[in-house]
């Protein structure tokens, strides 16, 4: 944040389409993460998260950097696993399973929960393949046009594409492309999308459009994204969680959890001293 | 006022030092320049009582080569040298690419130093001591094999005729050790090529629930076509130019022929078997075929650097 | 938007994240690839022990200091040596060592701290690389040409500079990509205490680079040690050992290649004994070099 503090209840009122949709607090929860620490080795990135991702609701995770958000989201769809050496303490459910069970297969699990990165990396492939290659190797092979056209719709990308699709998906401007890329997500229908700072490489007009998308995308999906960007949580989430870094007493840092709350709560009247500090500006 | 003039002399001294340096080392360069041009010329140069004569001797079009009674066709060498060259790519190829796979996408890395030392060491045997060892272990060792093929294959119409009657030394069994002999340098130019894939390519796939068979399918191989048809046409220059293996192994027969398990010859062999006894207008003819070889590799090679670049080039640009 | 329709893919009697959940076709083809990419793998490893086990059995019986001196005798016979393969082996590499590398390292200083990326420069690198790929029987008949036919004879020297032609753009390349590695500050520093060009390379880039290089150059020589058409070329033929390089002089690869095809058994035995010892010779400069390389590797990090 460049702004020394500001007043969020203002900034909420002030953008257009900002809770729009109030959190719906009896939805379920989809996923539930309890006591989750992150290990990469012997380092513990992240320690004892316990919060829950509740269904077709947008959950944002915010804090400064290397407070553990990304690992933590990574964790979620057991992205972690493949960096050697890397694992997690606690208990990840989805749907009420285990998602670190021993006869759970990561391949599975992240065909259900599907993610979108912060630089957009389409598959130099031409649109169409891009959008198809999650379904071609589910083994999916009828209506593949009717599919694809779908998934670019409901990616809100169908009508600037619709007449290039042989073409290039690296042909894309740097915003069509992540539109791509979460279109690519969603083809496969998964239950869960996570979104790992889907704006930062981009410019306002391309992150007003994602964030357009995501409110038409929580219908159907439920949604976690992390982001550095206070205010596009503040726009797009139901629920917020607040993360940041501290030095335990051996000096090591880890990243925590610190709040988890209805959106509107943590930005309006958040319980933590460190919470009020962040959002306000007041922080480092 | 000493001191000052002193100085400048050291200056001066430093000045020619520095310049004297500059020159030594780009003359130190240009050598690469001078040799490639003196190879060029020196050898045109010599072959040409040879090349001059095609219409005669049939250098570049007939398939007799008679040096008694003047003929100098170099077809059937060519035959050879094509014919082994590209058993071997054949074969070395899908090799070299599930070896690059193994080190780059499944590996845990504890190993994969030992893994790289191993296909070094296999580019450090002297090609002669393949040829020995062709020779004396694998081909006698093969032999059987090729007459279970022969005798299986051989009586399908026009495919059989590949699988003919079996000889000791054959074209199959130099394609073989030359196979053995390329794989070292297309695994490192395809491990090169499968390292350079963004990370971010295979987390999409990943995170689209592919296995680890898919993400290679879907994020590693459209990203390294150009880089591998580079490194498969470098193993190819490679091949065509390994003299010494074939030359113990193809059994060194002037013929052309369908059958793989027949000898045959290559250029290279046949220089290196002829030269020694060859005179006159012979050993014009020898260097012809040198010169033959050194334009077809330069050219390959040539090409498979250009595509190695353009390919890097369009990862770059892919990636910014 | 489309209307939101169920989500049908994801319709399930019960979630199963199991592996069973993976259709058997796609589990199949992912589990013989990798079992394709370990064959590959052992693929290549098998011949490489074989080679290297069949090179000792049949060799090692006759490592002798008798054969690592004596004389070549007759093929028909028995016993004698290949001392003058031995000397010429060493002579030879040595000999080309001594003419490529300071050609190659100095062209490898003009690459990267003068030339960089001006059009010399980018020509020098390319043709370098050509050069590389020029098959060593072109590399041989060059050199008796330039050589051979302006002396008049064949000679170890001759042989030499034919290796020394193909060493120089493998160690000219290779010095190169480890002079890339030396960090500009290092360059900086240097000018800044008003050391000239020449002088910052040498007394500062060089040595920062130096274990590289010779890695590098340990690689060169050993692939030089095994190279056999130059030899056969144009060393000619010796069978007492002699220092001289201006004469006709023999190496272990000639001797094994000539031996190879031989009729007679002592020859094919003494090829093998042969092969030996310049697997020996080989080995121990590329491990010397494996050995620098990874030195230099962690001295850099």
């Amino acid at each position: 944040m460049t702004q020394a503090s500001f007043d969020m209840t203002n900034a909420l009122s002030s953008v257009p389409g900002a809770m729009s949709t109030m959190p719906t607090s009896s939805a379920k929860p989809v996923m539930q993460l309890e006591g989750v620490s992150v290990f990469y080795g012997s380092y513990e990135a992240v320690r004892g998260t316990t919060m829950p991702v509740r269904e077709q609701q947008i959950t944002a995770m915010i804090g400064p950097s290397g407070c553990g958000k990304s690992t933590i989201l990574r964790s979620l769809n057991r992205m972690n696993d493949l960096i050697p050496g890397a694992r997690i303490g606690g208990k990840i459910t989805f749907h009420g399973q285990d998602l670190y069970a021993p006869d759970v297969d990561p391949i599975q699990v992240r065909r259900r929960i599907g993610m979108v990165f912060q630089k957009p990396n389409p598959f130099p492939k031409s649109i169409y393949e891009n959008v198809a290659y999650g379904l071609r190797i589910n083994g999916i092979k009828d209506n593949m046009d009717d599919r694809v056209e779908k998934a670019l719709r409901d990616g809100a990308l169908w009508d600037e594409v619709k007449d290039k699709l042989k073409s290039s998906g690296l042909a894309l401007s740097g915003g069509q492309q992540q539109r791509l890329c979460i279109a690519r997500a969603i083809a496969v229908q998964p239950d869960v999308i996570l979104m790992d700072e889907p704006c930062s490489a981009l410019d306002p007009i391309a992150t007003g459009k994602i964030e357009d998308l995501m409110h038409e995308l929580a219908r159907t999906y439920t949604i976690v994204i992390v982001t550095h960007n206070m205010q596009q949580a503040a726009r797009v989430s139901h629920y917020t969680a607040f993360f940041t870094a501290e030095v335990d007493e051996q000096q090591v840092r880890h990243g925590r959890l610190i709040e988890f709350n209805d959106t509107g709560r943590i930005f309006t009247n958040p319980t933590d001293k460190r919470t009020e500090d962040y959002i306000t500006g007041r922080f480092g | 006022m000493t001191t000052q003039s002193s100085t400048l002399t050291q200056k001066d001294r430093g000045r020619i030092t520095d310049r004297a340096f500059w020159l030594l080392c780009i003359a130190a360069g240009i050598t690469v320049l001078v040799i490639l041009a003196a190879i060029l010329v020196s050898t045109l140069q010599q072959s040409w009582p040879a090349m001059s004569k095609a219409g005669e001797n049939g250098f570049f079009t007939s398939k007799l080569w008679d040096p008694n009674i003047g003929k100098f066709g170099i077809l059937p060498f060519v035959f050879g040298t094509l014919v082994t060259s590209l058993i071997a790519v054949a074969l070395a190829v899908p090799v070299s690419i599930g070896i690059a796979l193994f080190l780059t996408e499944l590996a845990p890395r504890r190993i994969k130093g030992s893994i790289v030392t191993l296909i070094d060491l296999l580019a450090a045997v002297p090609s002669v001591v393949f040829g020995l060892w062709g020779i004396y272990v694998l081909a006698p060792a093969m032999t059987p094999v090729y007459k279970w093929l022969h005798d299986t294959l051989g009586g399908i119409p026009v495919l059989g005729a590949l699988f003919g009657e079996v000889s000791a030394l054959n074209f199959m069994t130099a394609g073989l050790v030359l196979a053995i002999m390329i794989v070292p340098i297309i695994t490192s130019i395809t491990r090169e090529v499968f390292d350079t894939v963004p990370d971010s390519d295979k987390q999409a796939a990943w995170a689209l629930g592919a296995t680890r068979w898919e993400m290679i399918k879907g994020a590693v191989f459209p990203h390294s076509f150009g880089g591998l048809v580079g490194g498969v046409m470098l193993g190819l220059g490679r091949a065509m130019g390994e003299t010494i293996a074939v030359a113990l192994l193809i059994g060194n027969s002037i013929q052309i022929t369908a059958n793989l398990f027949a000898p045959g010859t290559s250029i290279p062999a046949a220089i290196v078997n002829y030269f020694g006894e060859a005179g006159g207008d012979y050993t014009s003819a020898l260097i012809g075929m040198g010169v033959v070889l050194f334009v077809v590799t330069v050219i390959v090679n040539l090409l498979a650097q250009a595509i190695v670049r353009r390919a890097e080039i369009r990862m770059r640009g892919a990636k910014a | 938007m489309t209307a939101v329709t169920p989500n049908e893919l994801s319709a399930r009697p019960a979630l199963d994240l199991t592996r069973r959940q993976l259709s058997v076709r796609r589990r199949a083809i992912d589990l013989i690839s990798k079992v394709l990419m370990c064959v590959a793998l052992l693929i290549a490893v098998v011949p490489l022990v074989l080679v290297i086990f069949y090179v000792i059995q049949k060799g090692a019986g006759l490592i002798s200091m008798e054969f690592l001196t004596g004389d070549i005798t007759s093929p028909r016979r028995a016993g004698g040596g290949m001392g003058p393969a031995v000397v010429g082996t060493l002579l030879i590499t040595g000999a080309a060592s001594v003419m490529s590398i300071p050609l190659g390292v100095l062209g490898a200083v003009y690459l990267n701290e003068y030339g960089k990326s001006n059009a010399l420069a980018r020509f020098i690198r390319m043709m370098a690389d050509v050069m590389t790929g020029v098959p060593s029987i072109v590399m041989a008949l060059f050199i008796y040409i330039a050589v051979v036919l302006t002396t008049k004879e064949k000679s170890g020297l001759a042989a030499a500079i034919a290796l020394a032609a193909l060493m120089l753009p493998v160690v000219l390349r290779s010095s190169e990509e480890m002079l890339k590695l030396v960090p500009d500050e290092l360059r900086q520093a240097s000018a800044a205490l008003g050391a000239r060009r020449w002088k910052t390379t040498v007394s500062v880039v060089l040595p920062a680079a130096i274990s590289g290089i010779t890695s590098g150059i340990m690689l060169a020589i050993a692939r030089a040690a095994g190279e056999t058409t130059p030899i056969v070329v144009c060393a000619g033929v010796a069978s007492t050992i002699s220092w001289n390089l201006g004469e006709m002089q023999t190496a272990l690869p000639a001797q094994i290649f000539l031996n190879a095809s031989s009729p007679f058994t002592p020859a094919v035995e003494r090829a093998w004994g042969a092969a030996l010892t310049l697997m020996v010779i080989v080995l121990v400069f590329t491990i010397i070099a494996r050995l620098i390389a990874s030195r230099f590797a962690i001295k850099n990090r």
